[in-house]
């Protein structure tokens, strides 16, 4: 049997910044497990640019974000492992994984770090009714085809879904010579970050048609066309709105889901609302030793924020690996109530630790103008004005050590949305 | 080509007509409109193995059911097919449909169905525990199973080929003429081959290739099936077959698991105009929807991972037609085969082998006959052991392709290479559930069109979803 201090489950950006933060924590052994054929994850196919303002603070393509990673990972003496599949983890920390090269591998890990991401809903999960055809896929499959393998998965395009990824391919089938003809969203706003709305719709004349959604697939082998239609406020098609698109593909951006197969089968308690585990501010899962961060935890909006939470984890696996971590005396919850879907992380263990606490969440509407509060027992501890809060824009906000004296065991933390 | 026999239609009774035949020593032609075979009904249905209490007594479908029934385990293990017997449960919600399972009971014993046993509402919580509170018994038939019918259809095909079968895919017969004792039969595609007998065994067809001979006695109705197929997460949500009282239209809404640890809800039942409509649609899947939750109330309906639609060929007669054409008696129809079709479908088999010893007089048997076909590698079902092993012999199996149903490259090689080799990605799907898990093949899509085409010698442009024009890229970036 393999052993390791820390084996990281995945290898894109989540996966490599945990790695190299457990490292320069001092932690000796470690691996990274990638399934695909090259560090970076999806970070690869996305060829756009728009990544590390934040973290960077410049402006950098997937593939140049990711490798500038990837050499700092080259630099270090952490261990990677390719087209290398995580099968399995078992509830004492052995990690079961199979390549072409070392077989079925039984990896003994101190700590593991969850770094799976995330997956696109598919056709099904939606039940588009009509034929089925070829040429219905998701954008992101339609991204690896155009930008990993080189083929143009189609010429006249319908995009059901605004989410990042439906909005960066309509600039990029347009610029590849293909005709986006629209892209319709269910929701009366969009999913996608306003910027990528500007910039891959606006400019290129694609029309976003809010409030519709595809009702019919038509086309025996490949799509020929879909029927598009006006949603009512409760989201069902109305009769006698439809209007047919002849199209030979469609493409979805309905949403990404936590990929959390592995961490289910090793009993770690998930979010129902994010799809991710639950985790305490070191993203530390129910599971003792293993933490979880990036896509497979909550889905982000931008890398340079999963860049910063698999630190965190990182760090906090470190701690654990080495013996420096501090155990909670007691633990007390978040929650988003009016407004806020959810929060992450979900408990603060209560350690006595004197560092500040970063909330993530994710509003369920537009606001505008509208005040983020957090409250405790009715106590209003941190309000801050936003001009503009959106379902596809991540936030965050920092509590005050100060802020988080004096709590019992199973307290609520909660943050809403007034106004 | 010459042939002794041809037989038109590779589903799943198709292709067990061809291995049962492929024991006599005669040439044999299975022709298939599609590009692989269990294209049709074969592979969109329900995917069980009824007990035989439905069909009326002393009709073939009540013979055949209960004698197919009987035979499937044995087959399907014969020829390492999935199968799992798990009994089915008819559920009844009122005294009225009581009487109904007594009435279903009454006619299983006439058509000598075993294992069966009229149950309360304790036992069938007991069995059942997240069946309707409102349910008030069940008729239990213990012989009732599922089984993976395309997998069955295929591994049928295959032995059938193993045995000197010719396959011709991609031929959509559309003219047959009869001279000096020989069938010329044409195919769309301009191919045509010429046999001594045929077998009609087209499904929702078979009335237009009876046709073809001047027999206009059969007419088939195309009656859609629409279905949703949910997450493994929801495995276990039944234990059995749940149907619920019959109707008119077919055996209502069921609930099963699957062979492979899904859970398949429908189908629905609506005859269609023309042969081809084979799309979902809202109000079909509301219905299965509404009738999944009034035997299931707390199916998590949302976990839905895909929809489909299959046809079944409804005889205008009611019974299944399997003799020898009016018209032509060297021309042997196999008709009108809707549920329970496939669970009948090794007895028509021999039922179809007797036939054709009939009107061919004694038949030459081979020498050495292949019973079965080399068990395909299924990776995900493997012990550590085993699959440490495997990898050894063969790195290929070291390599993931489709994660959620942890399909390996090895076995999507396999299947580009088999008896019957998969030429398209649905090929691929059906032969390995690549494709077919809650991702639908959105990661392992792109990197299974790039193995097809490297293992088939072609551009991924070739590359398609089932076939025809269904190419799933088309064209090359700037």
């Amino acid at each position: 049997m393999l052993k390791y201090d820390l084996v990281v489950v995945g290898g894109g950006p989540a996966g490599m910044a945990a790695a190299l933060k457990a490292k320069e924590c001092g932690v000796e052994k470690i691996l990274i497990c990638e399934r695909d054929e090259t560090l970076g994850g999806i970070l690869e196919q996305c060829i756009h640019t728009g990544f590390g303002l934040h973290y960077f603070g410049e402006e950098l393509s997937g593939p140049e974000y990711a490798a500038r990673f990837i050499e700092q990972v080259e630099k270090t003496d952490i261990d990677v492992k390719v087209n290398t599949m995580v099968l399995d983890i078992t509830t004492n920390n052995v990690v079961i994984a199979i390549n072409k090269q070392d077989g079925l591998m039984e990896i003994s890990a101190t700590a593991i770090v969850l770094a799976m991401g995330c997956r696109e809903r598919p056709r099904g999960a939606i039940s588009i009714p009509g034929t089925r055809p070829a040429g219905v896929m998701t954008a992101g499959t339609a991204q690896r085809f155009a930008n990993i393998d080189g083929y143009l998965p189609g010429k006249e395009v319908v995009i059901l879904g605004s989410g990042d990824i439906g909005l960066i391919m309509a600039r990029r089938m347009t610029l590849e010579g293909a005709k986006v003809k629209a892209v319709c969203e269910l929701m009366p706003y969009s999913g996608g970050l306003t910027r990528n709305i500007v910039q891959c719709l606006d400019d290129f004349d694609i029309p976003l048609k809010l409030s519709h959604t595809v009702t019919e697939i038509r086309g025996k082998d490949r799509v020929e066309g879909v029927t598009i239609s006006k949603v009512d406020g409760n989201l069902k098609p109305i009769p006698g709105t439809e209007e047919y698109i002849p199209c030979d593909t469609l493409m979805l951006s309905v949403g990404l889901l936590p990929e959390n197969e592995l961490s289910r089968s090793v009993g770690i308690r998930l979010d129902k609302v994010t799809g991710g585990a639950v985790v305490d501010q070191y993203r530390e899962t129910n599971h003792e030793g293993i933490f979880a961060c990036g896509n497979v935890l909550h889905v982000h909006d931008l890398v340079d924020f999963v860049t910063q939470e698999a630190q965190t984890a990182g760090e906090g696996a470190a701690n654990y690996i080495l013996g420096k971590k501090e155990y909670a005396d007691y633990r007390i919850h978040t929650k988003g109530i009016n407004g806020v879907r959810y929060v992450v992380p979900q408990r603060i263990s209560m350690d006595g630790s004197e560092e500040p606490v970063k909330l993530y969440f994710r509003v369920g509407q537009v606001f505008t103008n509208a005040t983020v509060k957090v409250t405790r027992n009715g106590n209003v501890i941190y309000a801050k004005k936003k001009r503009k809060l959106a379902p596809g824009e991540m936030e965050n906000i920092v509590i005050k050590p100060e802020d988080l004296q004096d709590f019992s065991e199973g307290d609520y933390l909660f943050i809403e949305v007034e106004g | 080509m010459s042939y002794d026999i041809a037989i038109i239609g590779a589903g799943v009774v198709g292709s067990l007509i061809a291995r049962k035949m492929s024991k006599y020593d005669i040439k044999i032609a299975l022709v298939e409109k599609c590009n692989d075979v269990a294209m049709g009904t074969s592979k969109a249905n329900s995917a069980i193995v009824h007990a035989g209490f439905d069909a009326m007594p002393g009709s073939l479908k009540a013979e055949l059911n209960v004698r197919g029934t009987k035979l499937m385990g044995y087959l399907c293990d014969e020829l390492s097919v999935p199968f799992k017997n798990i009994g089915s449960l008819v559920i009844a919600f009122s005294e009225e449909e009581m009487e109904t399972l007594q009435e279903l009971y009454d006619r299983g014993m006439e058509n000598n169905v075993p294992g069966m046993k009229i149950i309360g509402q304790d036992r069938l919580h007991e069995l059942e525990p997240n069946v309707s509170k409102r349910a008030l018994g069940a008729l239990w038939a213990k012989t009732a199973s599922i089984v993976c019918p395309y997998e069955l259809t295929l591994a049928a095909a295959e032995v059938a080929v193993l045995n000197g079968v010719d396959l011709y895919r991609n031929f959509a017969v559309n003219d047959i003429a009869f001279e000096n004792e020989i069938f010329t039969i044409k195919a769309k595609n301009g191919k045509e081959i010429e046999a001594k007998y045929v077998i009609n065994a087209a499904g929702i067809y078979s009335d237009y290739i009876a046709s073809l001979i001047g027999d206009n006695s059969i007419e088939i109705v195309a009656r859609k099936g629409e279905y949703l197929l949910m997450d493994k997460s929801l495995g276990g949500v039944v234990n059995h077959v749940i149907f619920q009282c019959p109707t008119k239209m077919g055996k209502g809404v069921l609930v099963t698991p699957t062979v492979d640890g899904n859970i398949l809800t429908g189908p629905s039942a609506k005859d269609i105009e023309g042969k081809d409509d084979i799309t979902t649609t809202t109000d079909e899947l509301d219905m299965v929807r509404k009738y999944t939750s009034y035997s299931i109330p707390n199916v998590k309906l949302n976990a839905v991972i895909t929809s489909f639609a299959g046809l079944r060929a409804h005889s205008t007669k009611g019974d299944f037609i399997i003799e020898p054409s009016k018209v032509n008696p060297h021309f042997i129809n196999v008709a009108g085969i809707e549920s329970p079709g496939l669970s009948a479908a090794p007895a028509i088999a021999e039922y179809v082998q007797d036939i054709m010893l009939d009107v061919c007089g004694r038949l030459p048997k081979k020498v050495k006959w292949h019973r079965t076909r080399p068990e395909p590698v299924r990776f995900r079902e493997l012990s550590t052991v085993e699959r440490r092993e495997l990898i050894e012999n063969d790195p290929a199996f070291g390599q993931i392709v489709c994660r959620c149903e942890t399909v390996t490259e090895g076995e999507i090689i396999a299947a580009c290479h088999g008896p019957i080799p998969a030429v398209d990605m649905d090929g691929v799907k059906r032969r390995t559930r690549a494709g077919m898990g809650r991702c639908q093949s959105g990661f392992c899509g792109p990197k299974v069109a790039e193995i097809i085409a490297r293992e088939r010698g072609k551009d991924l442009l070739e590359v398609t979803k089932f076939g025809d024009n269904s190419n799933i890229v088309v064209g090359k970036t700037k």
